[in-house]
């Protein structure tokens, strides 16, 4: 153990206890695990609504669902998915390991922070009460185009506030990571001294800074098209529909790697540890995440490629998403030759994260070919494209968030968890996330729509593998849950440094970290460092 | 406590969970208002109100510490960069405002006149032939759904004068910014007041600019693009100087109480930012809804 930690342990813990201790929470751990918490619940109620979904797909013909009811699953669970689990999940991880590897003592605005969380059960409290409203929940799709998005009944304004709290949210999560990661990293660490992850969530925090009120805005011209008679999105006052596919990609596109980055930063923290080498190509790793950020700006309009653009926009919008491939290009090459002649071990957090790599890599490829604008005319708003955004989301970023969880329980439980469950865990996911989406790129090549509850005939034996699949991760997450309550209730004690590679300034503090650490800045020491 | 040597780490607070329940009654009640039951109007309005008690009771609390000396100079820069971001988060909000107006003007109105597509536009043909572009664009291509107004607020009236108003009223900020420095009090309190006069009588002029709008030209938020984007764009920036008029009656009443000092003023250079950023704003609304 390391000087820093018995200097914690000898602070009182000054602890608030009671409703209290959550409620008017100021401690980057407990609000992490708040977030955590709760992303993890998110995760089910948005995986009860897929498990609908795969139901009525299980076979042709309408069986459990009317049509309505289906499509407004399809959205919200889109949108639980998006602004509840998954970003939530990256924010919570944010604010646990973010001040331990910096080296600080919280986050810079730690009242804020407790704000950011709160906001999150108050904003689909609005959002998911709409189910049960006059015309059913939005049904329109998560991109909310009108004129189609206008015709939602009651549900319309609550979709459209959720989307306004949550982006308060976010944005003030944002802020609070900025001003820590600039302002409170311990004297002697510099930039470039910061594991990726810290990275990637400062650049994912741009993002979110810069993307987020784009939607506020949209979705407020929205509102005002339905109640106060603005023609933003209607040609007949002069408008135009499809002027909100371009402030809502505007901002759609960067959402997306703002739900990637944080993934990249996780698996570039693990897969050096369980190859036991430091990550190869650091520098190239921070550039190449600044140039995808950047790039993710001026892309957009490949969502839109056939709504009828001019051709220069087909072309310029075409090349922009092509550049981006060479970013991610040199991220997978990097975390190859980071394991390349490594001592290699395959714990979980490792196996996802290796997974991570070969899925997102796939998702990445069909991208590619989606990307293509005359080849997106074929593939656009078929199964091919939900097939493409499941690789990159579920086998990417949320494959990355179970790594997460997995390589830093036992920091924060003080226990390791169960490696043999854990192993299953993996196996059954990966297996089933396969099954779930890979027929789904034939299904979308050959012609099935996304977005209908029925199909033609000759998509049903695609259809029932996928389902099957769909089912069988569905229960697998069951396992998941399990593990981690387990590890959280008991277990094998955990080390300050719970795995034999691991660096990092997280490492030094004991397990599970004390309620307060990095009281008095850390001496930063070159070996300490995740890439030192 | 250790904390407090090195960065003061805020103990618990319920404001922001209050925060969250007054944001969420506000939007409930804008919720069910909208939607038609009557009952939405007292639920925003108690929401509004608590969100009020909310800022009043958590500043006060802030100030209240940053008075006591527990913020170091490393807290007085997470607030600073918090603020500094927080402009960001607003600059891109009008940005999708600008924006919209931007693709109207270049792309929407002359494709609907038949524009581009190599001469053959469906929706010009078969919907409006009879639509011609124009800016401002008084004659909707479904006139029909639309108020036709009879004209719009020229640039160079009240704008013009208001453009001149919030650009001395960036001038006497920055005066009493000075003045602060060179630790005069006096001048401080004259300059500051002297922005917030300015800032009023701008929103004053604004609203009179508003009804002559609606009720001699007739232009109204249905007044097609045109309005629509007008009056978005200078609403939410009518809100944002209403609101940084009261920052600043905020920070001129601290200032009359002796608050701040040479070297600690995070609050005033805070909402300093705050007032240059709607400033600039305003020169953006000036250029491109009222002038060109
Ligand atoms: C539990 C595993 C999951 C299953 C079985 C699943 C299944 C589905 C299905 C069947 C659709 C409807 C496709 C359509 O008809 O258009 C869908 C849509 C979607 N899902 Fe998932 N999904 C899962 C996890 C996720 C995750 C983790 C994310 C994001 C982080 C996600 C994001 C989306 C999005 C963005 C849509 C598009 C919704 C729309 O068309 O508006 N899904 N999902
Ligand atoms: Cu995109």
């Amino acid at each position: 153990m390391s000087t820093i930690a018995k200097d914690t342990h000898h602070d009182h813990e000054h602890k608030p206890t009671g409703l209290k201790r959550w409620f008017f929470s100021t401690n980057h751990k407990d609000i992490g695990t708040l977030y955590l918490i709760f992303a993890l619940t998110m995760f089910f109620v948005g995986g009860a609504m897929a498990m609908i979904i795969r139901a009525e797909l299980f076979q042709p013909g309408l069986q459990f669902v009317d049509p309505q009811f289906y499509n407004s699953m399809v959205t919200i669970h889109a949108l639980v998915m998006i602004f509840g689990a998954v970003m939530p999940a990256g924010v919570g991880l944010a604010n646990w390991m973010i001040p331990l590897m910096i080296g600080a003592p919280d986050m810079a605005l730690p009242r804020m922070n407790n704000m950011s969380f709160w906001i999150l059960p108050f904003a689909f409290a609005l959002l998911l009460s709409t189910i049960f409203m006059q015309g059913g929940g939005p049904a329109g799709g998560w991109t909310m185009y009108p004129p189609l998005v206008l015709q939602t009944g009651d549900a319309f304004p609550f979709l459209i506030f959720a989307v306004h709290f949550l982006g308060v949210s976010s944005i003030m999560g944002a802020i609070n990571i900025i001003a820590t990661v600039f302002n409170m990293r311990a004297p002697g660490m510099s930039l470039m001294q910061m594991p990726l992850f810290v990275w990637t969530w400062v650049i994912t925090s741009f993002l979110l800074i810069a993307s987020l009120p784009v939607l506020a805005g949209a979705v407020t011209m929205l509102l005002t098209d339905k109640y106060f008679g603005t023609s933003f999105f209607s040609a007949a006052g002069g408008g135009d529909p499809v002027l909100f596919q371009h402030i809502f990609w505007f901002f759609g596109h960067p959402e997306v790697y703002i739900l990637a980055l944080p993934a990249f930063g996780i698996v570039s923290s693990i897969i050096p540890t369980f190859s036991r080498k430091p990550l190869f190509g650091y520098a190239s790793m921070v550039y190449a995440t600044a140039s995808i950020a950047i790039l993710s700006f001026f892309v957009w309009a490949h969502h839109m490629f056939t709504v009828g653009l001019p051709i220069k926009g087909e072309l310029f919008f075409m090349y922009a998403t092509m550049l981006i491939a060479v970013p991610t290009g040199v991220k997978v090459f990097n975390w190859m030759a980071t394991m390349w002649k490594g001592s290699m071990t395959f714990e979980t957090p490792m196996l996802f994260a290796v997974a991570f790599v070969i899925l997102f890599t796939i998702g990445g490829f069909s991208g590619l070919m989606l990307g293509i604008t005359p080849v997106d005319f074929q593939y656009h708003d078929t199964y091919f494209v939900v097939a493409h955004f499941h690789y990159v989301l579920l086998t990417g970023a949320v494959f990355a968030l179970m790594a997460a969880v997995y390589y830093w329980l036992p920091k924060w439980t003080g226990h390791m968890y169960d490696e043999r469950l854990g192993k299953i865990h993996f196996w059954l996911s990966a297996i089933s996330a396969n099954v779930l989406f890979f027929p789904q790129h034939f299904l979308g090549l050959a012609g099935m729509p996304r977005r209908i509850p029925d199909y033609n005939i000759q998509f049903a034996d695609f259809n029932m593998i996928s389902s099957i699949g769909g089912f069988a991760y569905g229960l697998t997450q069951l396992l998941f849950i399990y593990i981690v309550i387990k590890c959280a209730l008991g277990g094998k004690k955990a080390k300050s440094v719970s795995w034999e590679g691991a660096r990092g300034l997280e490492w030094t503090v004991p397990s599970p970290a004390p309620f307060h650490t990095f009281e008095t800045p850390p001496k930063i020491r070159k070996e300490m460092l995740e890439n030192g | 406590m250790a904390s407090q040597e090195v960065y003061y780490v805020p103990d618990g607070s319920k404001w922001p969970i209050i925060a969250t329940l007054a944001l969420f009654t506000s939007f409930l009640g804008g919720a069910v208002w909208f939607n038609g039951g009557d009952i939405g109007k007292f639920i925003l309005l108690i929401g509004l109100a608590a969100v009020t008690y909310m800022f009043y009771g958590w500043f006060k609390d802030v100030i209240k510490e940053s008075l006591a000396g527990k913020y170091s100079k490393q807290v007085d820069v997470s607030f600073r960069m918090g603020m500094g971001w927080f402009i960001l988060s607003e600059v891109m909000f009008f940005a999708a405002f600008f924006g919209a107006l931007y693709y109207a003007r270049e792309f929407s109105i002359p494709w609907l006149s038949g524009e581009g597509q190599g001469g053959h536009n469906g929706t010009h043909e078969f919907l409006w032939p009879a639509f011609q572009a124009a800016w401002p664009m008084n004659v909707m291509p479904d006139p029909s759904r639309y108020t036709q107004y009879t004209n719009v607020i020229p640039a160079f009236g009240i704008p013009a004068l208001n453009t001149a108003l919030l650009l001395s009223s960036g001038v006497t900020v920055t005066l009493a910014h000075w003045a602060l420095q060179k630790n005069n009090r006096k001048s401080l309190c004259t300059w500051l007041a002297a922005t917030v006069l300015l800032g009023i009588i701008f929103v004053g002029f604004q609203a009179y600019e508003y009804v002559h709008a609606h009720q001699a030209l007739d232009l109204t938020l249905k007044g097609g693009i045109y309005g629509s984007t007008f009056y978005m764009l200078t609403g939410f920036h009518g809100f944002h100087v209403t609101m940084g008029a009261l920052m600043l009656a905020v920070i001129l009443y601290r200032s009359v109480k002796g608050h701040f000092s040479k070297k600690d003023h995070f609050a005033f250079e805070a909402v300093a930012w705050y007032w240059h950023f709607v400033d600039v704003v305003w020169l953006g609304l000036f250029i491109f809804v009222y002038w060109i």
